[in-house]
């Protein structure tokens, strides 16, 4: 696909980001990928969020788990990872392992085969999810990284978390752009969802309050084809 | 049908001169004269009007209208009518008197006998139409002496007053759209409404051509289920095409079946001129700034002057100006739909009173109550439509003998010609009103999800029932099982949610709502109006950042969209004033007064109605005709004088497209005349086919009257190889599949799939206790669209939300009518420069924001200033 052929040629460029001596690829598509490590980091997959909602009476379509899992198979071939971090929220609740359709669940595990797997805790799933193979962790320290789904309020050097659900919006020429973001400054990141169905958060809101620090704050807005790397003065609220 | 009761009324129906008008009631101080009553005697030999009335109208010294008697008379006869008639002309008399004067003769009711339900139901597109017959009918029911109870239903009617008109219900409930569709899901609807004779709809003409009005529609046809012989009234401004309404008001079983029409018709012309300014007019724009002064003087000859415009931003920017030459002080104020509440009916009641000397107005004028003694209409840019202008007119409240007074004011050249064509039009009394369209999918299921709300329903009654309905009057089986799906499952072809159905199929073959969470969900949920998310406005000290100085006053609403493209300091206009943005926290957006009187960001918001067809081909018929450019103001004559000499005027029924080249770039510019809507899509579609020939189209801007695209390559090169020729160019295939693969991506159909997504169900306007911002809202639907196009494209709700989108924002049948009519009719003209008709669009380009499609470029062009302050490669620490 031409798709990994541009990415290929913009790998030398801006999506290169240091977190903590380490070099991660910001993917466009929203993951993470360390090449040293053969590591690829995604948030908050929130797999069957649809039918969790429609257990509440609101029937949005049942395919969120689908599209998901296509977008990550995508990366996945792409990167051919050894290691796999779903940095929690992987479901959008406790049961939703347990609902998730028999192709969905087959077509997760052909994924998860021969690589390491990791499922961070996160807050929408506290527990290992039901009858998957992989490794169920609260938080998870590679060399001078710490995968956690939640960033911690006391600041940790190569903290790489997600939760937040991160956005970033610029004005020009009148007009507004608003995308989802990784956002990062140099010593933490905080990825963006992944999921089909994840909204988002701006990075000026108070609850990233203290997390960063401002004077080399960025926000990696995720394009089509590319990542556009944006610094904090630029940066709108809303 | 025999005469029943007494024949005093006969006595009353002398024939004889009008003398005096029915005061509060019939607000008829408009622009016609009934010069003599028909001879009722004879007409209507069977109309009875009880003693009572005889008596009122005695003692009042008045006597009944011909329309009046007339309507009295079908209704009394078993008819449903539809009433068309001006505003003022004593409809809403008209309307009740059947209620009236069967109420009047009722026997009472004993102690002990059980309670009747509504009699007569009345829907008006205003909560504050509701109120206001209230008012002016409790009056000569009072004065005659009925023992008649009037009440009003709406939104702002508290819990306890809804609970008490369940146990007694009114006589008269007076109530809205939205109210019908909830008595209509609640369990006793059937006993509620068992005993209602009249449904009486005010307004008419504005209700059906939205999905309020499908909403309606579907209601009625319920209601009808509920009482076979239930008649409806319904009360109309004059419309295109009346037989349309007919069929609205009554079953179409059998199919085409129509009320009974009546039509008031009369009156001394409007008086109607176009601003012959002094000044020169304006290429492009719409501020019409250039006439101020004149205006103002208009102001200052009359007693009361309404000013119409057709955006909030015209309307904030021409009482600025007003205000700003005001050097009497006269008392101008400004009414528009974003305003506060509080100020806007400040400003109804100074109005009422006559305080006033002048009102900049937008549509929410448009409808409803008479307002004063208004001696002037002022109609700043062109009015899109000659029917709008009509109605507007009508607003002049004008004692019989005189003639209403109109002053158009064109903003620019081409408004000019629209304004001369809309002009001549009114003389004709021509009609332009939209064509009624069918029925929404996502309104049908929120329907059928209510009347499950209410009782358990048979499918094939229910279809049978919807079909009665006029907008769904051609709905196949098919379709109605679909949307039923939908309501029960979400309809995918994933089969996943069964076992959270919200309805389901009994083995009694009837469907029943599977919880009552549902019907609580249903009713919180339920209308058509999908508020466009919107912030308050609220006043701070400049500079604060708004956390000290919550106690400001608030000024109004504004869209969110809007308020997002400014950034802290920017100045914009907004309720008569000037303002520095200062932020937004949570859901207001905090603003201080801005130094000076100059906004720097122009306030896009608010209705824009595009051209109507009609009106489009009057001006394409003036072009063509050099004779008719004599009534036109000199300069403007001019300018289509010049056009001949350096290129050519279109023929009436032709499009001519010239093409220059200017600066590095060229210009392809066409002038259909279709509106903006139809040339928007055009443009989309015109610039993906260019691209595919290789003319590498840079963008394009659309007006109501014309169209240019820009490019790198050499269009007018390109069409004289016929590389493509311009007929292939313009071929109606362009609707396939081109419509197709653009409308795909486009931010415009997820706009339209947000608002079927809400009114169908699919997702919740609110939740008991918690409010969705909008912003919340919107993400997910564009997230819920993206999912389902790529997993289910032809999903109900995907085939409702393209059929909107090419209706509404698309006006794609338009589109598909222009493009069958140039075929073969497209002249070229390719020119060294570009011709004075290309200049008024010409100075569009920059000035229009164009949405949505280019933001990778935006965001580009961002991340090119942080390479260049920071330098390229790796961002480290």
């Amino acid at each position: 696909m031409n798709f990994s052929l541009a990415r290929a040629s913009l790998t030398a460029e801006a999506d290169l980001v240091g977190i903590a001596g380490e070099r991660a690829v910001c993917d466009p598509r929203g993951v993470l990928y360390f090449p040293e490590l053969k590591l690829l980091a995604v948030s908050d997959l929130h797999l069957e969020k649809g039918s969790s909602l429609a257990r509440r009476g609101t029937l949005i379509p049942p395919y969120d788990t689908g599209a998901t899992l296509l977008r990550l198979q995508a990366v996945i071939s792409d990167y051919q990872p050894s290691i796999v971090i779903s940095l929690g929220d992987s479901f959008h609740d406790g049961g939703g392992a347990e609902r998730m359709h028999s192709s969905f669940r087959e077509r997760l595990e052909a994924l998860m085969a021969g690589r390491d797997w990791f499922w961070v805790a996160g807050n929408h799933d506290p527990e290992a999810p039901a009858d998957l193979p992989g490794e169920t962790v609260r938080e998870l320290a590679i060399g001078s990284l710490l995968f956690r789904h939640e960033p911690s309020k006391v600041r940790v050097e190569g903290e790489i978390s997600g939760h937040l659900h991160p956005c970033a919006r610029i004005v020009q020429q009148g007009r507004s752009v608003r995308r989802r973001c990784f956002a990062g400054d140099g010593g933490r990141m905080i990825m963006p969802a992944f999921g089909a169905y994840t909204g988002s958060l701006n990075v000026l809101d108070s609850a990233y309050a203290g997390l960063f620090r401002l004077e080399t704050l960025m926000a990696y807005m995720l394009g089509t084809e590319r990542i556009f790397a944006i610094s904090r003065s630029m940066l709108r609220p809303g | 049908m025999a005469d029943r009761r007494g024949s005093g009324g006969r006595k009353a129906f002398r024939s004889r001169f009008v003398p005096i008008l029915l005061g509060d009631l019939a607000l008829p101080r408009y622009l016609w004269r009934v010069t003599e009553l028909p001879r009722l005697a004879d007409q209507n030999a069977a109309v009875v009007l009880p003693e009572p009335f005889v008596k009122w109208f005695g003692e009042k010294g008045w006597s009944p209208r011909a329309h009046q008697i007339d309507l009295l008379a079908k209704a009394q006869a078993g008819q449903s009518v539809l009433l068309i008639a001006p505003t003022g002309a004593g409809k809403t008399l008209a309307g009740f008197l059947p209620s009236l004067t069967e109420l009047a003769v009722r026997p009472r009711r004993k102690p002990g006998q059980a309670r009747r339900g509504i009699h007569t139901l009345y829907i008006s597109p205003l909560k504050a139409l509701a109120v206001d017959i209230e008012r002016n009918l409790g009056k000569p029911v009072e004065e005659i002496g009925l023992p008649v109870t009037i009440e009003t239903r709406t939104g702002d009617t508290p819990a306890h007053k809804r609970q008490r008109q369940k146990l007694a219900p009114p006589d008269i409930l007076l109530t809205t759209p939205e109210q019908l569709a909830l008595l209509i899901a609640a369990g006793d609807a059937r006993r509620f409404f068992e005993d209602l004779r009249y449904v009486v709809l005010d307004e008419l003409h504005s209700l059906v051509t939205s999905k309020r009005g499908h909403l309606l529609a579907l209601g009625l046809a319920r209601l009808r289920s509920f009482v076979p012989g239930l008649q409806t009234i319904g009360l109309s401004a004059t419309v295109a095409e009346p037989d349309e309404l007919r069929r609205w008001l009554v079953s179409q079983n059998p199919p085409g079946d129509m009320a009974e029409l009546i039509t008031v018709t009369g009156g001394a012309k409007p008086e109607i001129s176009i601003l012959d300014s002094e000044e020169r007019v304006p290429w492009a724009g719409h501020s019409a700034r250039y006439a101020t002064p004149e205006i103002y003087s208009e102001i200052k000859r009359h007693k009361t002057t309404l000013l119409f415009v057709n955006t909030r931003s015209q309307a904030e920017l021409l009482f600025q100006e007003l205000w700003r030459v005001n050097e009497d002080t006269l008392p101008i104020a400004l009414h528009h739909g974003s305003l506060d509440v509080a100020q806007r009916r400040r400003v109804e009641k100074a109005m009422g009173e006559n305080a006033l000397r002048a009102i900049v107005a937008t549509s929410t004028l448009d409808l409803g109550i008479d307002w004063g003694d208004v001696d002037l209409v002022v109609h700043v840019g062109a009015p899109k439509g000659a029917s709008r202008l009509a109605q507007r007119i009508g607003r002049a409240n004008h004692r019989m003998d005189e003639p209403s007074k109109a002053i158009l004011i064109p903003a620019n050249r081409f408004e000019v010609l629209e304004c001369r064509a809309a002009l001549d039009a009114n003389y004709l009394g021509a009609q332009d009103t939209p064509p009624l369209v069918n029925g929404g999918l996502d309104v049908l299921a929120q329907h059928v999800l209510g009347c499950a709300c209410g009782a358990p329903f048979r499918a094939d009654d229910l279809y049978q029932e919807v079909r009665t309905a006029a907008p769904y009057a051609g709905l196949d089986r098919p379709t109605f099982d679909r949307v039923v799906d939908f309501v029960a499952t979400g309809g995918y072809a994933l089969k996943n949610y069964e076992r959270y159905a919200r309805i389901r199929l009994n083995k009694d073959g009837l469907w029943r709502v599977s919880n009552p969470r549902v019907a609580q969900q249903y009713r919180l949920n339920v209308g058509t109006i999908i508020e466009v998310p919107a912030l308050n406005v609220r006043y701070v000290k400049a500079g604060s950042k708004g956390a000290a100085s919550h106690g400001g006053r608030v000024l109004g609403k504004i869209e969110e969209a809007f308020l997002e493209t400014l950034t802290h300091g920017d100045t914009f206009m907004f309720a008569g004033k000037v303002l520095r943005f200062e932020g937004i926290r949570e859901n207001e957006c905090f603003v201080s007064n801005a130094p000076g009187s100059d906004a720097k960001v122009p306030y896009y918001g608010g209705g824009k109605f595009p051209l109507s067809t009609y009106l489009a081909e009057q001006v394409r018929i003036m072009l063509d005709d050099p004779q008719r450019w004599k009534k036109l103001p000199e300069q403007v004559a001019d300018w289509l004088r010049f056009q001949s000499d350096k290129s050519m005027l279109p023929k009436r029924d032709d499009l001519l497209i010239e093409t220059f080249p200017r600066g590095n770039r060229h210009y392809l510019v066409a002038y259909p005349f279709e509106g903006r809507l139809a040339h928007q899509t055009l443009g989309m579609l015109l610039t993906r086919r260019l691209d595919r020939a290789g003319a590498r189209p840079l963008g394009f801007v659309a007006t109501d009257y014309a169209l240019a695209i820009w490019s790198l390559g050499d269009m007018g090169a390109m069409f004289k190889a016929r590389k493509p020729s311009l007929g292939a160019l313009f071929d109606q295939d362009m609707l396939g599949d081109d419509l197709e693969a653009w409308l795909a991506d486009s931010w415009l159909l997820k706009r339209t799939f947000r608002n079927c997504a809400l009114i169908s169900g699919l997702i919740e306007k609110r939740h008991p206790g918690q409010e969705k911002s909008g912003r919340q809202v919107t993400v997910s639907t564009d997230l819920i669209y993206d999912v389902l196009r790529s997993h289910e494209p032809d999903h109900i709700l995907l085939q409702a939300t393209r059929a909107d989108a090419a209706t509404g924002l698309l006006d794609v049948s338009r589109l598909a009518d222009m493009l069958s009519r140039i075929q073969g009719r497209i002249m070229h003209k390719a020119l060294e420069q570009i011709s004075p008709l290309a200049v008024p669009i010409m100075l569009e380009i920059g000035k229009m924001p164009v949405n949505g499609e280019a933001d990778e470029t935006l965001l580009m062009d961002a991340a090119t200033l942080v390479e260049e302050a920071m330098g390229p490669g790796m961002v480290e620490t």
